[in-house]
């Protein structure tokens, strides 16, 4: 019974990732279509990191020292493992070592 | 080896490096579950997402109907249907049918980001190396946390499930910056996500769904307001970022050289 949960559950993730990779394949010539689709990213990347960001730790708090910390390091453009390595530090020393 | 495939590898460790933390926390639960480590890894290497992983995983352990499961899946993953759209305009040209079947198993939130903001066209090769060790660790870390269930201090694992969130925020700010455009597009995008949040009325919104309106509402008004004019490569061209293309030919050029 498992195995079928996680057959429906792959072949739902899975298609609906595949289909619209395949489906596009010419240019999209519509100029509106493309500006969303240029800003599609930075739209979704944002909706997904706030405010879940504040709820990814065991406390608000040491979320939102993690965030500023990758806001400031992100801000000066450091590479990705940079900014996550000290965000994740950031979070560990707020809750651990200054104990809130 | 192709250096397109050994450019997608080392993006693809940082994010790799994400997962396995954040999958090792979805072992532990599913142990926790009484599911066992290799079902466990099983579910992580045939679904490769998170948040529809622990949704369905609540919905085995209630024995939930399989159009439940299905609906379920629907309504969380939908986003992919955005971004696999977003990413078929930014792949290289002549991407036959099979090649775009096979990336489209490992298109995360996290391996879609660091594809569709990349400046050079995005190739199969560049994908697969992308895909490949993410894939490998969201899967071991799952089996390991599963197998390892209690031993990681918990302390250490919360500080990892920031991790990702981080990644997000260094991919969004440097062209943020660069671009007041994107920067309202980004910034719309979170006051609706925080609408959609907490509004007593529309918490019932599952965060899948959440995340789709926000960036069909943000993305949308963004194309409305400031439509780019792109030519054929696909780089913008108007004056924000007129620099940037340049240093990518630039750069381009000196690689071939």
């Amino acid at each position: 019974m498992i195995y079928a949960y996680i057959l429906v559950m792959a072949v739902t993730t899975y298609l609906i990732r595949m289909l619209p990779l395949t489906l596009f394949q010419k240019e999209i010539k519509n100029t509106y279509i493309k500006s969303f689709l240029y800003y599609v990213p930075y739209a979704c990347l944002t909706a997904m990191t706030i405010p879940a960001i504040f709820y990814a730790t065991s406390g608000v708090l040491s979320a939102v020292v993690g965030l500023l910390v990758a806001v400031i390091l992100g801000w000066k453009g450091k590479n990705l493992p940079t900014v996550a390595v000290w965000a994740c530090v950031a979070v560990f020393v707020t809750e651990r070592v200054l104990g809130w | 080896m192709n250096t397109d495939f050994k450019n997608g590898i080392r993006d693809g460790l940082p994010i790799a490096i994400g997962y396995f933390g954040v999958s090792f926390t979805f072992g532990i639960m599913a142990a926790q579950a009484g599911i066992s480590p290799w079902l466990a890894g099983l579910i992580s290497l045939t679904n490769v997402t998170s948040a529809g992983q622990f949704a369905g995983l609540t919905m085995i352990v209630a024995q939930a109907s399989m159009a439940e499961v299905f609906l379920t899946q629907l309504v969380i993953n939908l986003r992919y249907a955005l971004m696999s759209l977003s990413l078929s305009q930014k792949l290289a040209r002549g991407t036959g049918t099979g090649k775009r079947m096979l990336m489209a198993f490992g298109n995360t939130d996290e391996i879609f980001a660091v594809a569709s903001t990349r400046k050079q066209d995005v190739t199969p090769e560049y994908m697969a190396g992308l895909e490949s060790l993410p894939i490998l660790l969201w899967t071991l870390g799952t089996v390991a946390g599963a197998i390892a269930t209690g031993l990681l201090p918990t302390a250490v694992s919360t500080a990892m499930g920031l991790a990702l969130y981080a990644m997000f925020v260094a991919i969004v700010l440097p062209p943020a910056r660069k671009d007041r455009h994107i920067a309202a597009v980004a910034l719309v995008a979170m006051v609706v996500s925080c609408l959609l949040y907490y509004t007593p009325a529309l918490k019932n919104i599952s965060s899948g769904f959440a995340i789709i309106i926000s960036t069909v509402l943000a993305a949308g008004l963004g194309a409305f307001l400031f439509p780019v004019q792109e030519n054929v490569s696909g780089v913008r061209t108007d004056e924000t970022n007129r620099c940037d293309k340049q240093e990518t030919e630039v750069t381009q050029k000196g690689v071939q050289g």
